[in-house]
């Protein structure tokens, strides 16, 4: 018997979760399942299938260190992962040690696959831009005291990693409502309250004045005398650059950064300014009376 | 003079701060706003939220509440005989950028330095009052480091402390002699004396008391240093071994190198050489060392006879080649603290071998998944179906790993 399990987002770890429990509750080996995400096309099998078997409750343990794995590799982009992490939970039924064992390839796939999706998901964290939506007027000194502002942002991740880092940002962002859309979901958060809806196209959100005055800070905080290139693209890869507001700046900065050098090299020593002299000669005298 | 933008001052004011090297947001006390009454959450890991094109990570908005200094420190680019442009930011300003900065989700927060103007303590009491208001008006739980200045009265070190998340006070020079020579202003035992009192405050404040389980906060991320690399003639023993002491005596989290770089309008007094960063690079990572693989000062600069470390190998496998005789090593047998000091073979690496080797006998395959750096550890290792043979021994070891010499060109 073939059986066909269909995991649809939101919610996709505890969906695969319920499911990997009843089939393993009903012992169906690894290989007589057909296991479907939202993306995968074909139904080539649908004829021969049957769906999941419905099982009490089976108490089902396994080690703190599965869940975690299992948590983050349902992310993956990988439309195998549903059947890799029921293989390895066939595994380690039997023998939970093996998850320790990196030398398995199963186990070190996986692996990869985690911090795979473990640094898409910290790219997130550090790649999002807010824009305020209806901003309200610049600078007069104090914040505005409006019930909840609201900021949008549009980010691209690799993985299906937006329900995932949601309650992150819930936890930063606590006093504004925002919304992060990605191809693969929406996250609304309003009033507290955290909201999913299927990805889609790139909404709108506008321009914000302040990304002009990032864009000021990221200029002047870099030191042109020490230009490494690679090490921040290692680190920021141009994939993300078209959602970064200061992105564009990069190249011209970079072609500049010689010039830069050079006219500072160049440069004749001044004339100390006239309150220099001053100022020391008080400091001279504070030490003095010290 | 015109009154300045605040788009501006930000420009001045960041070309002004870019110099101090430290932007780390980790470590700290971990926080959140789900309460929906305030903003930002630490979580112990911190974040970098940019790269700018020198490779370093922009964490923070790192800026200088103002570059008007009285001090006249020859390396540093706000020095009061410097021509540079100056400007001052208010205390709203710091406090409206910082806010809508970390909501756009540019930073971690904010690290705040200053030049010194009218007198330390006016200076660090305007700096105690940009933390206070964002912490208790706009209830921000970002991460906020504040340098603090020396000659500032304790109280008001004490009230940073309980404000920020890590302080800090840079040393700037590694010895008293290059100080007294390049930062005439600044004085070494003060600079100790302010370091020793925030690490008692620091410690206090882990104490357990009879009433409460603990005390107040005090700077959770704990406090860290800098100093500049090549502005003076020390060589990297004297700078390791100072680092030693500061992190033995003042229990800092972290002592941060700076390689000089050039500034705009110099003093004539200094080089105007390209940055020394490979030298930086090696000094970061035989701080490593000495912090998590159980290396000391002397061990690692007393490889070379100049006290300098080798610029074309990474110090621990200078050290590794200089001590063949503890080589090679029995993956499979040695304890922690040998392994720790195996070239290749990061803390990570080694807490996999210590794992595995519990219920099976690590190979050579093994070492590959585990992440070692083979290349690296090959000669110092063996596993049963590894051994390096006559390689620890051989005397072109080196080459193997440094760059080949180049020949000169004839005339």
């Amino acid at each position: 018997m073939i059986y066909l399990v269909q995991i649809e987002q939101p919610g996709l770890f505890g969906k695969w979760r319920d499911n990997a429990r009843s089939l393993l509750g009903a012992d169906v080996h690894p290989d007589n399942i057909i296991w479907k995400g939202t993306s995968s096309t074909g139904e080539l099998f649908d004829s021969v299938t049957a769906p999941p078997p419905k099982m009490p409750d089976a108490e089902l343990r396994v080690p703190k260190a599965f869940l975690s794995l299992a948590n983050s590799v349902i992310c993956h982009n990988d439309p195998q992962r549903f059947g890799m992490l029921y293989a390895l939970l066939w595994k380690i039924r039997s023998a939970p040690a093996k998850l320790g064992d990196v030398s398995d390839p199963l186990v070190s796939q996986l692996r990869v696959m985690e911090k795979t999706v473990r640094r898409d998901c910290h790219k997130m964290k550090a790649f999002v831009r807010f824009r305020e939506i209806d901003p309200l007027p610049p600078c007069d000194g104090t914040e505005h005291n409006q019930t909840r502002r609201r900021f949008g942002a549009w980010f691209e991740p690799d993985h299906y990693i937006a329900e995932r880092t949601a309650p992150f940002f819930a936890r930063r962002f606590g006093d504004m409502d925002w919304i992060i859309a990605t191809p693969q979901q929406i996250v609304h958060f309003e009033g507290g309250k955290l909201r999913h809806e299927p990805g889609g196209e790139r909404p709108d959100f506008g321009t914000d004045a302040t990304d002009d005055l990032w864009r000021t800070y990221f200029t002047h905080i870099f030191n042109p005398a020490r230009l490494k290139v690679k090490a921040m693209q290692s680190e920021m890869p141009k994939k993300y650059w078209k959602n970064l507001p200061e992105a564009a700046l990069i190249p011209g900065m970079i072609a500049g950064a010689e010039e830069r050098l050079r006219k500072m090299r160049a440069a004749e020593p001044t004339v100390a300014p006239a309150r220099a002299a001053k100022v020391k000669a008080i400091n001279r005298q504070r030490a003095d009376k010290a | 003079m015109a009154r300045l933008s605040i788009q501006e001052k930000l420009a001045i004011l960041s070309d002004a701060a870019k110099y101090d090297a430290s932007c780390a947001s980790s470590g700290s006390s971990k926080r959140h706003s789900r309460d929906g009454n305030s903003l930002g959450s630490t979580e112990g890991i911190g974040i970098c939220h940019a790269y700018a094109p020198d490779g370093r990570c922009i964490s923070l908005l790192k800026i200088l509440m103002t570059n008007f200094c009285i001090y006249d420190c020859v390396y540093c680019i706000n020095r009061v005989s410097s021509n540079v442009q100056r400007a001052r930011f208010t205390v709203e300003e710091i406090v409206w950028l910082t806010v809508e900065f970390y909501r756009r989700n540019y930073i971690e927060g904010l690290f705040l330095s200053s030049g010194i103007i009218k007198s330390p303590d006016d200076t660090m009491a305007d700096i105690v009052r940009i933390a206070r208001i964002l912490r208790e008006e706009h209830g921000f739980k970002g991460y906020i480091h504040l340098k603090t200045i020396p000659d500032a009265a304790p109280e008001l070190i004490e009230e940073a402390g309980r404000l920020a998340d890590r302080i800090s006070i840079n040393v700037e020079l590694p010895t008293d002699q290059s100080v007294a020579q390049l930062a005439p202003e600044k004085n070494p035992a003060t600079i100790r004396s302010a370091m020793g009192h925030v690490r008692e405050n620091i410690e206090a404040s882990k104490e357990k008391t009879l009433v409460k389980k603990r005390r107040k906060k005090f700077a959770p991320a704990g406090q860290s240093t800098q100093l500049i690399v090549g502005a003076d003639d020390s060589n990297d023993a004297a700078i390791l071994d100072n680092s030693s002491r500061l992190y033995g005596n003042y229990k800092l989290r972290r002592v941060y190198y700076s390689a000089f770089s050039p500034i705009p309008d110099s003093s004539h007094i200094l080089p105007l050489i390209k940055p020394p960063l490979i030298r930086e690079h090696r000094l970061y990572q035989a701080d490593w060392l000495m912090r998590f693989y159980g290396f000391s000062a002397p061990e690692i600069s007393g490889v070379s006879d100049d006290g300098m470390l080798d610029l074309e190998v990474d110090p621990k496998l200078a050290w590794a080649l200089a001590n063949r005789h503890a080589f090679p090593v029995n993956v499979n047998r040695a304890g922690k603290q040998t392994l720790l000091r195996v070239p290749g073979f990061g803390t990570r690496t080694v807490g996999r071998i210590l794992a595995v080797r519990r219920y099976r006998t690590v190979h050579y395959d093994d070492l590959v998944r585990m992440g070692a750096n083979l290349r690296n550890a090959k000669p110092f290792i063996f596993v049963p179906d590894w051994s390096p043979g006559h390689m620890t021994d051989s005397e072109n070891l080196r080459a193997r790993f440094a760059p080949p010499a180049q020949q000169l060109q004839l005339l």
